[in-house]
């Protein structure tokens, strides 16, 4: 009796052994099917590419002009700031071609001749309700170009815009990692960055129902 | 940032309109629509469907013809305080979509917050809030037209007036380009304000002796903001909402269409 029953047990066990390997083995191709799914695929779908009318070199401008940043992108009167700079403060110096480069051919023939605007993709255009104005960062608050936009200054092209084919926004909002993690301001730029900033610089905390920044600050 | 924001003393802004003066010709509502894009539909004799956020209202004394009286009365968001700023709407909202800022006493709404549960419609007594039943639809080319500075609604969600409160950040804007921290009283004025042919509206900060609609009124901040002026009063004074909207009137019978009185009643305006 005794043996049959041993017998009986090695059995079994053989056939529960048996089945596990290939489940782990399934598992684990799963898993890494749906990592590179969501990490690799989804957001090359989620987002399509766009590319600047113009190849814009931040680097070589920068050299060439007398006030850094400010030379083109300047407060206005009103407070208002240049944060694209309009045609005519692009045709201050480039009335005609006056460099050798291919793009600064394009850039006068397709925009300055014809008088037309250039359609620039804004890497960090926000919502329609959100409201940022610089002057109370840059004037008030003494905030360096830096601090927010990183050291775009020295970029010597215009990077790919990718465009979130759902929602139209720029992909900056949400920020370059799929999992919406950044370490500098510039890497991403969603309502949770703005209020960290205001919440540790003590910035209009007047809210009734969060404690935290009125709702009216950084929204229209 | 730190010194930049601190230390501003905490504004009120309100408003405050003389019915006396107030012709009803409603140019506060046009101007108040084109301001704050406000959609408009074909036909927009049915009130109910509306969404003006600046709405005038018609009143008479209800007295046969010789001593017939009308009375215009317009009606913005009251931006109420209520107790420490829990205006009824902010109360209820379970979205966070509504919100009063002590900084400025405006009452904010949120389109992109709000998802349209309607509470803050029932809880306000002014019907200052309504909901977009539908997407707006502008005539052709009137798109080009708006204003960037206010966000426009998709349907499904309730709006109301703000006090052109993207005026104050344009003035702000302004001001901090100019090294200042406050702005004067010109800087900032509503739409319907600037709009008032009579001259019937005045808008300003209610903390401010030297603006107008504190010497208009005479807010009595130790007691919610009651008028000490006798011919000024608030809508539902009594129902402590604490309202920013003040109404002038040298008539009796408006001032107690303002609030609900039995008979015999005083009219609690003048403070007591």
């Amino acid at each position: 009796m005794s043996t049959q029953d041993d017998q009986t047990h090695a059995v079994s066990e053989q056939e529960t052994e048996g089945p596990a390997a290939p489940i782990i083995l399934f598992f684990i191709i799963g898993f890494a099917a749906s990592l590179v799914l969501g990490w690799g695929i989804f957001p090359k779908l989620l987002y399509s590419q766009k590319h600047q009318p113009i190849n814009f070199n931040h680097a070589l401008h920068v050299e060439e002009v007398d006030d850094g940043c400010e030379s083109c992108h300047y407060f206005r009167e009103d407070g208002s700031f240049s944060g694209i700079p309009n045609l005519e403060s692009c045709m201050e110096c480039h009335e005609d071609v006056i460099g050798v480069s291919e793009e600064e051919e394009k850039f006068v023939a397709e925009f300055v001749v014809p008088e037309r605007e250039v359609s620039w993709l804004v890497y960090s255009r926000q919502p329609d309700c959100v409201y940022f104005s610089h002057a109370p960062h840059v004037i008030a608050g003494k905030m360096a170009c830096v601090e927010c936009h990183g050291h775009i200054g020295e970029s010597d092209h215009a990077r790919v815009y990718e465009e979130n084919r759902f929602t139209g926004y720029s992909r900056d909002i949400w920020g370059k990692n799929i999992a919406g993690l950044a370490k500098h301001p510039w890497e991403r730029m969603k309502m949770d960055d703005c209020s960290k900033c205001h919440v540790r610089e003590n910035v209009n905390q007047g809210s009734v129902q969060t404690q935290k920044g009125g709702c009216f600050v950084c929204h229209k | 940032m730190k010194e930049a924001q601190g230390h501003n003393k905490n504004k009120k802004f309100g408003m405050v309109i003389d019915l006396d003066k107030c012709t009803g010709c409603g140019a506060c509502m046009v101007a108040c629509m084109a301001e704050n894009n406000v959609p408009f539909r074909e036909d927009e004799s049915d009130k109910q469907l509306g969404t003006a956020w600046m709405r005038v209202y018609k009143m008479t004394n209800g007295k046969p013809f010789p001593e017939t009286e009308v009375c215009y009365i317009p009606r913005p968001c009251m931006h109420c305080e209520g107790h420490g700023g829990h205006s009824p709407c902010v109360s209820v909202c379970p979205a966070t979509a509504t919100d009063y800022d002590n900084h400025t006493g405006i009452v904010s709404q949120i389109y992109t917050r709000c998802f349209g549960c309607r509470y803050c419609m029932a809880a306000c007594p002014y019907h200052a809030r309504v909901f977009n039943w539908w997407d707006p639809v502008w005539p052709a080319d009137m798109e080009k037209m708006l204003n960037p500075d206010v966000s426009v609604r998709m349907r499904g969600v309730v709006e109301k007036c703000s006090f052109c409160y993207h005026r104050y950040q344009r003035a702000m804007e302004k001001a901090y380009y100019e090294e200042r921290q406050e702005i004067e009283e010109d800087e900032y004025q509503t739409s319907c304000t600037q709009a008032c042919p009579a001259g019937a509206i005045a808008f300003g900060d209610l903390n401010n002796p030297d603006h107008a609609v504190h010497q208009l009124v005479k807010p009595d901040n130790r007691h919610g903001g009651r008028p000490k002026n006798p011919h000024a009063f608030r809508l539902l004074e009594r129902l402590g909402t604490n309202p920013k909207v003040y109404y002038l009137s040298s008539r009796e019978w408006v001032i107690r269409a303002g609030d609900n009185y039995v008979k015999n009643e005083k009219t609690g305006a003048g403070g007591h």
